[in-house]
């Protein structure tokens, strides 16, 4: 699409979002942590008052994995009038999560995510699928959110949030609207064919020469996505209850798809399902300031 | 827990799995940090503050070329990374 006057419109960027619980007051907490996680392709930051969610940033990684981390955490900073000082302990998680200057502690997006999904998704979650910006995980917890058994593929972009936006681009459809699109059709197409995204990018341009309808050909890609990070999951085993984060969980063509393949529905949250790594960090935190007894401050 | 290092391409899936409970308390002495030829492996402290056997992050988008010589084709009749790890924490997936 166009673009008028010269700018490209970018059909792949998502909504960052920053809020708060208007009904907790944090100054009455007695600890309060934080969660940065610094992804691939968003980052985001969490506060937590005494274990229980307060407010979040989401937003777009930079160039600069501590700048994102900064920016991550400023905004939800300045959105509930609370300073850096006032957090007792910072976990950094995610692909960044060598690079969060102020944290204490990093500690791997993987049981990140499984504790924040054990949050969001209650303790009967056993199988969590993070479909991330630049990779893909299948885990298994227990009932208090502990890692049991893992695997992720982060060799390729295809079944993951990036790939969604190349697709995004190429379609010239909104990223947010990819997914109901992708019903918009008469009938289901098959999915496309390659596991490697620069290959489905090409053949998702031959399917528009043949006369696939672009509603068509993102329901291919879809289709295709959720095939490939089923047999990711499958490798690991399906328990129930399932339960999706990530950006791509937002995607109602790819979860609908997924959840047909492995016939059961993931569990819904109210939380948004990108903050669930730094979520978790933040919980985390919370845990490890509980067995240490003094409050610190952020470092 | 199960980890699984490695991953799944167009050619197949390569994951080197270590189960950290059978790890924690090696009997082996951590034989397999010295029985891969690659010295693929390393002693990582992991989320949970366990001391557990992990793939090295340098070898986990490869592991289907790296492993190449400790299989059949390259002269072993049993890998020994696996041959080495006693405890029977160490599993390929191909």
């Amino acid at each position: 699409m166009a673009d008028t006057a010269g700018e490209k419109k970018e059909y792949w960027r998502w909504q960052e979002n920053c809020w708060i619980d208007e009904t907790k007051d944090w100054r009455a907490a007695k600890i309060i942590t934080a969660g940065i996680d610094v992804g691939s392709v968003s980052s985001q930051a969490v506060i937590c008052a005494d274990g229980e969610l307060y407010g979040f940033n989401s937003m777009r990684t930079g160039n600069n994995s501590p700048d994102s981390a900064k920016n991550a955490i400023s905004g939800v900073l300045e959105k509930s009038g609370m300073k850096l000082e006032d957090v007792h302990y910072v976990v950094g998680t995610g692909y960044g999560r060598v690079n969060v200057p102020f944290a204490h502690k990093a500690i791997t997006e993987i049981a990140c995510h499984a504790r924040g999904a054990n949050y969001m998704g209650g303790n009967a979650v056993r199988t969590i699928l993070d479909m991330g910006g630049q990779d893909c995980k299948a885990i298994h917890c227990d009932e208090k959110g502990k890692v049991t058994n893992f695997l992720m593929n982060d060799k390729c972009a295809a079944g993951t949030g990036r790939g969604m936006e190349v697709i995004s681009d190429l379609m010239q459809i909104p990223i947010a609207e990819l997914g109901a699109r992708s019903f918009d059709v008469d009938e289901e197409p098959n999915a496309v064919s390659s596991v490697c995204v620069v290959f489905a990018k090409s053949e998702a341009l031959g399917l528009l020469k043949a006369g696939y309808s672009k509603n068509k050909v993102v329901a291919a890609y879809c289709q295709a996505m959720a095939e490939r990070v089923v047999s990711l999951l499958e490798r690991i085993g399906v328990e129930k209850e399932f339960f999706i984060t990530g950006g791509i969980a937002k995607n109602p063509g790819v979860v609908k798809r997924i959840e047909k393949l492995l016939g059961i529905q993931a569990v819904q949250t109210q939380y948004d399902s990108q903050i669930a790594g730094a979520l978790g960090a933040a919980l985390f935190g919370y845990t490890l300031m509980q067995k240490q007894g003094a409050p610190a401050k952020a470092a | 827990m199960i980890a699984n290092y490695g991953y799944k391409d167009g050619s197949g899936e390569y994951y080197i799995s270590i189960d950290t409970d059978k790890c924690i308390a090696c009997t082996a002495g951590r034989t397999c940090l010295t029985a891969c030829p690659k010295g693929m492996f390393e002693i990582i402290t992991d989320d949970y503050d366990d001391e557990v056997a992990a793939v090295k992050q340098s070898f986990r988008r490869s592991l289907a070329f790296d492993c190449t010589g400790c299989k059949p084709a390259g002269g072993y009749s049993s890998l020994p990374c696996m041959t080495a790890c006693t405890p029977g924490a160490i599993k390929h997936s191909w």
